[in-house]
């Protein structure tokens, strides 16, 4: 589903990553662990299409359509409320019976009191979830996911824990994360960035 | 490569041996039309070269066409720098003033040579990489596409603000003046060519060796 | 294709339903264009022409939607929002389509102050300036929304965008001038026409190649 051959990618004049070789099948949970600024977020900005390679090849056999990206950043308008967020991406990703779709995901993610909040009164943690409302909003079959435990309060944590269980089996999974001993269980491959 | 700087060399040379033949015109001043047209052709060339770098790096993806390029660009605002100097002084012997709105051509350069004099600040301010490259090529076609809106431009703007009109071309070129602006003008393109070799053959050492630089840290 | 037109309809309404929000950039460019010509009558020495100050009206719309345009990318950049559209499926001359719209949109409603403010202040607008006021729009929001998104790839991008911008809106000052002040306005809206056209469409093809990273 994913492989890299030599990859490599540039910021400026530095190489980040060199010389990477990978390869991901469906249904595999790659985990990816190191130091901040090993290259673990540029490798899933590489995978999730958001930056080109300057060297070496990339495949990811899945349409933009059919991938969810949760990265450092939430991607979500703060003046916009939580609904109104997720409503826009699901018409960018042309989401089916979008309104049930968006109810069922900030229920699920205990976001459905503050539905018509704007997202900038959201706490740190809302805002986690909430990204991750949008990032499965389309029902993805590749999720490339940037430390997704990192912002969340308890509550969440446990969301989230929940979710990943019940998508193990249905999705693709690259993961990074600070925290491998929670992730442990559900990898099938390891990438350790030095 | 020094081939080409021959090539240089001898036309250069030979323009300037021609330059004593043909009979004066204008007096001295004519004599700076035989550099100032064929240096602002050549810019055109170098503006025209690097847009269709940049079309090869966004179009074909052809690694090295970026820094083409952008070496095509610079002398291309080297020798536009010099067509307004060039031009400035024509003016200046001709009618007696360094610069004259009435002047298109002139006028052309300066719209220009701020538009790629802009190219160089959007070069730098971006980190190098695919995003740079693209942005670069991108600016660079804009660019060959100003060149003739502007030009359109331009002449419009003199009938609203220079109501006269002008005629800048004056008598039709002799025989032998036109054949000396010919080899000028040989010889200007050479020298891009040579200068475009020599920059991009440094450029190109350079990034070797940073490459190499690196696979040794 | 009813796709392409469903994703711009969306995106600018995004756009258009945030500045509704948080009116950081209409009421800048209002103030803006108002100010600017009250400057303008301090610019303009007694026995200078109603042409003169027809001239000024161009400046102040080419600094105004400069000023809109700075605006244009910049949540996008702060909060990596880009990414978001990025990531989607819909093309990504889609996303320069519908910040283009709205920032037509904005410029708009700047333009439907300074225009009467202009008369009020100067003198009456003939058709023609309206029409090339139109037409020029068009072009500033074309030309200028790829521009945006160049300038805010790198540092210093408030500085960066006027450079970038003002070589290529000469022709469009020239356009709308020239409509405003000259007796065959005809000659010069064709212009101002061409411009966009071909403007447009190099924006449109190469606006892909400037988000991607």
């Amino acid at each position: 589903m994913i492989e890299a051959r030599k990859l490599g990618r540039t910021y400026g004049l530095r190489h980040i990553i060199r010389d990477l070789d990978l390869a991901v099948g469906r249904g595999d949970f790659l985990l990816l662990t190191g130091p901040n600024g090993s290259g673990k977020t540029t490798l899933l900005r590489l995978i999730a299409g958001l930056l080109v390679p300057t060297a070496g090849e990339l495949e990811v056999e899945v349409p933009r359509e059919r991938i969810g990206f949760l990265g450092h950043e939430p991607l979500v308008y703060r003046e916009l409320t939580a609904i109104e967020n997720l409503d826009l991406y699901g018409r960018l990703y042309r989401v089916r019976e979008r309104r049930e779709r968006v109810g069922m995901l900030l229920e699920r993610f205990g976001l459905w009191e503050a539905r018509n909040q704007r997202a900038d009164s959201f706490s740190r943690g809302m805002l986690q979830r909430l990204a991750l409302c949008r990032t499965l909003l389309h029902d993805p079959e590749l999720l490339v996911l940037d430390e997704p435990f990192s912002a969340l309060d308890e509550e969440g944590v446990a969301l989230l824990d929940r979710e990943l269980g019940e998508l193990r089996p249905h999705a693709t999974f690259v993961v990074s994360t600070h925290d491998p001993a929670r992730l442990e269980p559900l990898a099938s491959q390891r990438l350790v960035f030095a | 490569m020094s081939a080409i700087l021959a090539a240089v060399l001898l036309p250069i040379s030979i323009a300037l041996v021609f330059f004593y033949a043909p009979v004066d015109e204008d007096g001295l001043n004519q004599k700076i039309f035989y550099f100032h047209v064929p240096i602002a052709l050549t810019a055109y060339a170098c503006f025209g070269w690097g847009a269709w770098k940049g079309l090869m790096h966004l179009w074909k993806g052809k690694p090295g066409a970026d820094l083409e390029s952008y070496v095509a660009i610079h002398l291309g605002v080297i020798f536009g720098a010099m067509t307004l100097v060039t031009g400035s002084l024509w003016a200046k012997f001709r009618w007696g003033h360094w610069w004259l709105w009435s002047e298109r051509q002139l006028v052309l350069f300066l719209v220009l040579f701020l538009f790629y004099s802009a190219y160089f600040m959007l070069r730098y301010s971006v980190e190098p990489g695919p995003q740079r490259a693209n942005l670069c090529a991108v600016y660079s076609l804009f660019g060959v596409i100003l060149i003739p809106i502007s030009f359109l431009a331009i002449r419009l703007a003199n009938q609203y603000i220079h109501p006269v009109a002008f005629n800048r071309h004056g008598p039709q070129m002799a025989g032998s003046q036109f054949f000396t602006f010919c080899v000028c003008l040989a010889a200007m393109l050479a020298l891009f060519a040579a200068l475009y070799q020599f920059e991009l053959a440094g450029k190109r050492l350079d990034a070797r060796l940073r490459e190499l630089r690196e696979l040794l840290a | 294709m009813s796709a392409y037109f469903a994703d711009v309809a969306t995106l600018a309404g995004k756009d258009l339903r945030l500045e509704l929000r948080v009116r950081s950039i209409v009421p800048a460019m209002l103030l803006f264009v108002v100010a600017a010509l009250v400057v303008f009558h301090f610019a303009l020495p007694a026995g200078s022409s109603d042409l003169a100050a027809k001239g000024m009206l161009w400046v102040a719309i080419i600094f105004t939607a400069l000023l809109g345009l700075t605006r244009a990318f910049v949540a996008e950049r702060e909060q990596r929002l880009l990414d978001g559209l990025l990531l989607a499926p819909c093309d990504r001359s889609a996303i320069w389509l519908a910040k283009a719209v709205a920032m037509l949109g904005f410029l708009v409603v700047a333009e439907v102050v300074a225009l009467p403010a202009f008369a009020l202040f100067f003198s009456g607008i003939d058709a023609a300036t309206v029409a090339g006021v139109a037409l020029a729009d068009l072009g500033i929001c074309a030309v200028g929304t790829v521009l945006a998104a160049m300038a805010v790839a790198g540092r210093a991008r408030e500085l960066l965008l006027p450079l970038l911008f003002l070589p290529l809106a000469i022709p469009i000052v020239v356009g709308g001038v020239g409509a405003s002040v000259a007796d065959e306005p005809a000659r010069y809206l064709g212009f101002l026409a061409l411009y966009d056209g071909v403007f447009a469409i190099i924006s449109w093809a190469s606006f892909e190649y400037v988000v991607t990273e």
